[in-house]
Order: C-alpha cells, then structure tokens, then sequence
C-alpha cells in the first residue's frame, strides 16, 4: 500500500473488573494504516500489547459489519465515534490524521456495569425486550402472510424502527444515561403493524416499568441519542412512545 | 453400502408424503410431561433461537446458551439477501418442488432427498410465522410482501428486508425468545461456551460451558442437546464470518461420537470486499443481490492497469455474461467464485492487489436511475463505502470471493439427531440440506426450518421413545468432562511461548486459503495435511496468551477455539483428498470438463462422508452414507 502509515496516540481506559478503580491509560500506536477499521487498529495495539508481556485491551465485538451491535467504543466522547451512522467497527482510520489523539473509554450508565476495560454489561437491554417487545404468536399459528396486508408507508417505517442493533450507544450519549430510544425503537416498531395491535397497551407499560426498573435516567429531549445511532433511528419513536404510554394510562 | 450406524431414518412413502407420514406417526410427549424435560440449546442464531422459543411454547424447560453478551447478537444477524420459500406469489412458476429440485441441484446432488423435500415444504410457513411476529419484509404499494429473484433462482422467490433480511429474522426469533425467558420457560445464560459434551450411558445428558466472564466452568444437566451453534468458516482466518464464530462446541462433540460429515464442503461467496492489508481481521460480504443489476467485467487484456473508466467497452470482459449467457451474472455462488479466481489467475484481476474483480452499476444506474438503485442497494453501497472510501455510484465495486459458510458440518438423520443419542444438530451446524452448495437465501430457510417447524415433532419423538434416569451435575461423567476441559485450558495458558493465538491462526487461514480453498488438487491437500500437523505441533509450544482464566480473556477464548480449528483443518483437508471428484463448492483441479467446469463422479462419489473421532493421534475413520436419488435425476449442472 502507497498509504502513508500514521503515528496515532491513544488514551484508552483500563479497569481490571467492575469494582477496580479504573484509568485513562496513554499508548503510541506506531505504522497504523488509514484502511484500517478502528477495531483493527486496536487489534494492532494488542498485538503489539502482548508481544510486550502487557494484558490487551478488552473490548466487545463480533460481526465487524455494523449490524450485530457488540462493538461499543466512546471515542473523543462520541458514542461510536465521530462518524454520522456509524458503529465504531465500521469507523476507519482514514479519517485521522498522522499524530492525532484519540481517547477511547467504554459506555458509561448505571444501566451499563463495566465488566472489563471497554467491555460492559448490557443485559438490561434484553430485559427491556423481555418485558413486552415481542408479538405473542407461538409457532405454529400464522396464517399466510398475505392475510396481513399493511401500507408500504407504515411498513417502511416499522423497517426504519426495527433497524436497531441494541448496541447501546444512545444511552451513552445521552446525558440522563436514557434508554427512551432503544425501548420506543422497538415499540414503534411494532406499533406500525396491524399484528402488533392487540398487545400495544400491555407492552408499552411493561417496557418502560423495565426501563425504568433498570436505572436508566429519563428522556429531556436532548437529541444525542439521535445522533450517535448508528442506524440514525428517529427519535419520533420517543413520541410515540410517550402517546402510546398516556393512551395506555388513560383508557 | 451405507454404514448402519448412519441410518437415515427416511420415513417411507412417495417423497411428497414423507414428512406428513412421519408427523401423523410420531410419538407425542404428553403436556403435562413435558414441562418435566429440560432442552438444553446451545447458541440462539435462527435455529437456536427459533428452537429454544418454540420449545419452550410447548412445554418444555429450555435452558439456552451463547457466547456474545446478548442471544439478539448471534452471526444470523449479519445475514443480508433474503429467506426462500415456494410460496409462488408472483406466480412466476414456482412450487415446492421447484425449490426442491433447485435446491438439491444447486448443491451438486450431494444432499438427502427427503431432507430438502421437507425443507421447500415447510418454507411457506416460516414466512408466515415471520410475518405474524412482525417482521418487516419488504412489501408493495398494494400492502403485500415483495420478492425478489436471487443468487440462481429463475424465479422470484426471495422475501428480504432491505438488506438486513438476517437481522430482522432474528429479531423475530430472538423476541419470540425472550418472550418465553419473561414467561419462565427458558433460562438465557449470556457469554458462555460449550466446551464440552456430557454424554451418559451413550446419550448426550448435559454440557460444559466457560463463563466468559468469570473463567468459571459450570455443569447443565438435561435430557437432549441441541447444537445451534454455525458454521466453522474461521477456520480460514479471513472469512464473513464474525470474529466469535468457531466450530469448537461442534468439534468437541465429534471428540465424543458425533460423526462430521462432509468437512471440505465450504462455500466461497463471491461478492465480498477484497482484502485490502495483512492487518486484515475479517471480510465483509456484499450480498449477491447485487449481481441482480451489477455487472461483472475484467480488463480483456492481462495486465491491464488503466482505472476502470479509462477502459472502453470494447477492452472489458463481462466473462460471465460471456460464458454463461442464460444465467449470466446470477450463475451461482461456486461457479462465479471460481470464475473471478479464474480471472485474477490470469492476471486480469484489478485494484492493487489484482484480487478483485469489477461489479459495475453504471449501466443500471442509467436503466433505472440512481434512485431505484439507491433504494434497493443503498445500505450495501453506504458499507462499501465506509469500507473501502469510495463511491460505488461513481466508480465500480471491486469484489472478490471469500469464505461464507460451511456445508458440511455434524451428521444428523432425518430427525436431525447425530450419531450421538439425544445430540441434535440444527442450522449450519449440520450437514443436512445443501449438499456441495448453498443457494443463495437458503440459509435462513433452512435455519428456521430446523429450529421452528422440524425439531419440535423429532425431539418429541426422541424423548417419548426413551427413558431419562434421574442423573444430575454431580454425576461422574460430568466431572470428568469438566476436569478434561480445566486441563485443557490450563494447559493452553501454561505454555508461555512466543507467537499470539492470532498469528497462528492467520498461518493457519493462510494454509487452508492456499490450498484447501477455491481450487484444491492432491498435492497441494496432502502439503496442506503436514502444514498443518506441524503448525499444530508448534501451537502446543509457542502460543503465548497473556493475562489468567479468572476474568474475560478473550485471547484465551480464541486459544481454545484455534486449538480446534488446528484439528479441524486438517480433517477438511483429508476430506478433500478423498473426494476424487469436482462438486458444488469442491472443485478438484484434476477433475474438470474440457471447457473448466466441475465434473462430478456420482458412480463413485454420491454419498456423505462421515468421519468418526477415533482418539488423539489416530487417523479419522470414513463412514459412507449413500446417497440414493429416487426422484430426480442427477444431471451435469449447466448454466450456460
């Protein structure tokens, strides 16, 4: 590759566990490539790491594609980074420059207990989904698809609310640590849908008793969620979620 | 000729009323019986995911297990395409015995009839569960679903959401999951691993499973096991996979009687984003829905280095369109792959590298307008644009082949238990329906199937049929089982060499790529064999991991994981090596056609190899399933 390598200094934050009291630590990452993504430059800086004697980053990450959610990276106090609808994964270091400083830490909330290092403990998510994200239909009782027809309209936007990856990255971006765009993701997800109907009450109230059971702060219409999700879904979902809760609360 | 101990247990009857005959005689566990079973399912893609929801809603106690830190993160979610069925809504000709016959010849009639007979059966249904979950497949202005022709179909019968068709399946699964976690039916366990089958007086009774986070080893005590747990792909190193996924649940499985069967069936997708640097961590494919409107061209002349908008029409090689005129660019996945390495053999790759072939829109983009493109690609666009930094609206992907996805995989029958009583195999973690290839959007097809539709009658056949002595985790079998493991791991960790898990397993990935990849031929397969041995030989000696077993390690966890990908190799290779034929996604170099293509040997070659664990350092034992074709007739696949 003709590409000028880059000298990139880190501050990434080190904590044995989840009690250890944890620190930004400095690294010089020396000879990183601009084609490389974020995740394999910190690979890099492992690599390097261990050939040293020293313990390796850990971080959370799988499919390296931006759909699976595990990646969660605050990176120069951005949730995925500075890239508009980007999981960090899919963030590249063409974007940086030779000698810049980049400092990494991992998602902070009361909902979200460090684990490790970077890596967090995001299973208050699945609760939330536990608790009413769902259609009840057991296997075995569709009837043919086509039975259902919805407007192509509702169903684009069903789409554009189901994209969520659960990666976590509005709570960390919002300054209340909320978890009101995941939750009402999934809500006006399933709120577009004609099969979605007959659970909406019961479902909304349950997701965010959860929500709330969980520690997460609550919504001021900041917008950072927004910003920082990596599938740019709409906070519109936040006020649907709001009108479905009253609605619920008041019929 | 079939080894009895791989009986398929084919229900009788015409290939059409198999699957009904088998449900109308299937032993049925009584309601309030089941409840007093426990499932134990291990991984939560589509089929583990579908299998522990579906279980659960019937009654059973499911326990579930996967390695990322959340069941909705499973590698299905990556799946982008779309999920086949016959429901022939176009009413472009389609039928469940077009899939059938498709399917079986799309994977080089290496596959079981009745299996995927019963597969385009039940493909009308998952739709129809899926819809009623709501999933958010694409749809016309009318209100109903679209479809879409894809990857070699010369019908319209794919059903996708945008381009993240795996996502929003899995949602729906994974939903339908935690639905039944918050009824009390399944208990999830989050970053854990199977390391370790259980197997008491001959049936799989439990596993053993590493906390991820603790380093702890626990004990689960059940009455069947379903392995849900993918393909084996990153034995390659490079590959669409995602970094966690691993053939070592499987594998530990083989090690305790389970046969795996047909090892070297893999399947090289090739529409992925070339490699670009030797600090490469995985590939990303671009779904082969693309091939609907791109085009695929190399410079006619070797050498050729001119940018591609430098280069007239006249002086390019739409070599697929050329050589395949009826299919053209939608030839299936085998064939297109071997074709683009074909090309870069011949010096008439491009980009940098010259791995990679051009996939070019400009002539759609005029057709249709970018905006049609836009709304049918533009999520694949954006990532290929957030990969590689340039623009696919104004200058041609490059793509190449990598590996996707693994046909082979542990042998099950028709009830899709392995040769180990009480072990079931779901998803591509069996061998079952694709035979030497997959055809495109039939991997979530068959994934659901598994999990939704088929296990739910054969696990109540299974339990009903046999008797389930108490036993629990202080049982002697599950101690020796965790006292193996804890040795292993101790052992991985004690031997303080000097080369990092990833550098061996990237010169493991380079071994098998070179020589166990696209184009295998004997020599290469039996250098391959002793690279490897001896590469194995030095990972027991030089591996250095750093940090200790009592917190996350993930350098640790990758250890235990390459440590069986080493073994693994080496059998795909061996089973390479025997198969003296071309089929599907094996292509032998010296057995082709004069015009390049595949030439199969079904005299010789039309059966499942089965390959039995037969101890450390003996040599893996064949066992023949043959393949008996009563219903189609096996025919040189031609997509000219």
């Amino acid at each position: 590759m003709a590409d000028k390598l880059m000298r990139i200094n880190l501050k990434v934050w080190r904590q044995e566990s989840p009690n250890a009291q944890g620190r930004l630590v400095p690294y010089v990452v020396e000879g990183v490539n601009p084609h490389m993504s974020f995740l394999e430059m910190f690979d890099y800086l492992n690599e390097g790491l261990i050939q040293q004697g020293e313990e390796p980053v850990e971080f959370d990450h799988d499919c390296r594609e931006g759909i699976c959610g595990s990646c969660s990276m605050m990176v120069d106090g951005m949730a995925h980074g500075p890239q508009r609808g980007t999981a960090v994964c899919q963030l590249h270091m063409r974007h940086y420059k030779d000698g810049d400083t980049i400092v990494v830490e991992p998602w902070r909330a009361t909902g979200f207990p460090i684990i490790k290092d970077l890596v967090v403990d995001r299973s208050a998510f699945d609760r939330i989904i536990a608790a009413g994200g769902y259609i009840s239909v057991n296997t075995g009782n569709a009837q043919d698809a086509n039975m259902i027809p919805v407007e192509k309209a509702k169903s684009d936007a069903g789409f554009d609310y189901a994209a969520c990856i659960g990666c976590g990255a509005c709570v960390a971006a919002c300054p209340n640590a909320s978890a009101a765009l995941f939750t009402s993701a999934k809500i006006a997800h399933l709120a577009m849908f004609p099969q979605g109907e007959p659970e909406k009450k019961r479902r909304v109230v349950r997701m965010v008793e959860q929500m709330d059971a969980e520690g997460f702060g609550d919504c001021s219409n900041h917008g950072e969620c927004e910003a920082a999700c990596p599938k740019v879904i709409s906070i519109s979902s936040i006020a649907l979620m709001r009108r479905e809760y009253a609605k619920a609360m008041f019929s | 000729m079939t080894d009895p101990k791989l009986d398929s247990k084919v229900p009788s009857g015409p290939l059409q009323e198999k699957w009904s005959n088998y449900l109308n005689h299937a032993k049925l566990v009584n309601p309030n019986n089941k409840r007093k079973h426990t499932i134990l399912v291990v991984g939560t893609g589509l089929a583990g995911a579908s299998a522990a929801a579906s279980l659960a809603e019937l009654g059973y106690n499911v326990k579930s297990f996967c390695i990322q830190d959340s069941a909705r993160r499973a590698h299905s979610i990556a799946a982008q395409g779309g999920i086949n069925a016959a429901k022939n809504y176009p009413d472009d000709g389609d039928s469940v015995w077009r899939l059938f016959y498709d399917t079986i010849k799309g994977g080089d009639y290496r596959a079981r009839e009745a299996n995927v007979h019963r597969l385009a059966q039940i493909s009308n249904s998952i739709i129809d569960q899926c819809v009623a979950q709501g999933v958010p497949f694409a749809r016309e202005y009318g209100g109903l679903l679209s479809n879409r022709s894809f990857g070699g179909a010369q019908v319209s019968r794919t059903f996708y959401a945008r381009g993240q068709t795996g996502q929003q399946l899995l949602l729906g699964a994974y939903q339908a999951m935690e639905k039944m976690i918050d009824a009390g039916k399944i208990k999830q366990y989050d970053r854990r691993e199977m390391l370790d089958l259980v197997v008491v007086d001959g049936k799989a009774r439990g596993i053993i499973c590493r906390n991820l986070v603790t380093g702890k080893l626990e004990r689960h005590v059940g009455d069947a096991v379903l392995l849900c747990t993918g393909g084996y792909g990153n034995v390659f190193y490079l590959s669409t996979n995602a970094k966690n996924s691993n053939v070592t649940a499987a594998w530990r499985c083989y090690k305790r009687g389970a046969y795996f069967a047909n090892p070297c069936f893999t399947q090289i997708h090739p529409t992925c984003i070339p490699v670009s640097g030797d600090y490469q961590s995985k590939l990303t494919l671009m779904s082969e829905s693309l091939r609907n409107d791109g085009r695929v061209w190399v410079p006619k002349t070797p050498g050729d280095k001119r940018s591609p908008d430098q280069i007239p029409e006249a002086d390019r090689d739409y070599y697929l369109e050329r050589k395949y005129p009826s299919f053209g660019n939608l030839v299936p996945r085998d064939v297109a792959s071997r074709n683009a390495k074909e090309m870069a053999d011949h010096d008439k790759g491009v980009g940098e590298t010259g791995m990679a072939v051009y996939l070019d829109f400009q002539d759609a983009i005029q057709r249709l307008g970018a905006d049609v493109i836009s709304a049918r690609y533009g999520n694949l666009f954006e990532m290929y644009e957030k990969i590689t930094g340039e623009d696919p609206y104004k200058v041609p992907m490059r793509i190449y082949p990598a590996v996707h996805y693994t046909m082979g995989g542990l042998w099950v029958d028709y009830n899709l238990m392995s040769t180990v009583p009480g072990l079931f195999v779901l998803g591509e973690a069996n061998f079952s329906d694709h035979g030497a290839n997959r055809l495109g959007a039939s991997a979530l097809m068959q994934g659901l199937a598994d999990g939704y539709f088929v296990i739910s009658h054969t696990l109540g056949n299974y339990i009903a049929g046999e008797s389930f002595p108490k036993i629990d985790e202080n049982n002697e079998a599950f101690a020796a089982a965790e006292n193996e493991t804890r040795e292993r791991v101790t052992r991985l960790l004690s031997i303080k060499g000097n080369k990092t898990v990833t550098q061996f397993h990237r010169e493991l990935g380079a071994i098998m790529w070179d020589y166990v990849g696209m184009a295998r031929n004997r020599e290469g397969l039996q250098h391959a064999i002793d690279a490897i041995v001896k590469l194995r030989e030095e990972f027991w000696q030089n591996l250095k991991i750093p940090g200790s077993n009592d917190t996350m390690n993930k350098n640790l966890e990758f250890a235990c994981r390459v440590a069986d990908f080493m073994e693994l190799g080496e059998l795909m290779a061996r089973d390479a090596l025997e198969r003296e034929e071309s089929c599907g996604g094996h292509f032998r170099e010296e057995y082709q056609t004069e015009e390049g293509e595949a030439l199969r040997n079904d005299d010789e070659f039309a059966y499942v190899a089965a390959w039995e664990y037969r101890g450390a350092g003996a040599r893996a034992e064949m066992h023949k399933e043959e393949l008996v074709f009563e219903n189609v007739k096996l025919t040189q696949r031609s997509y000219k």
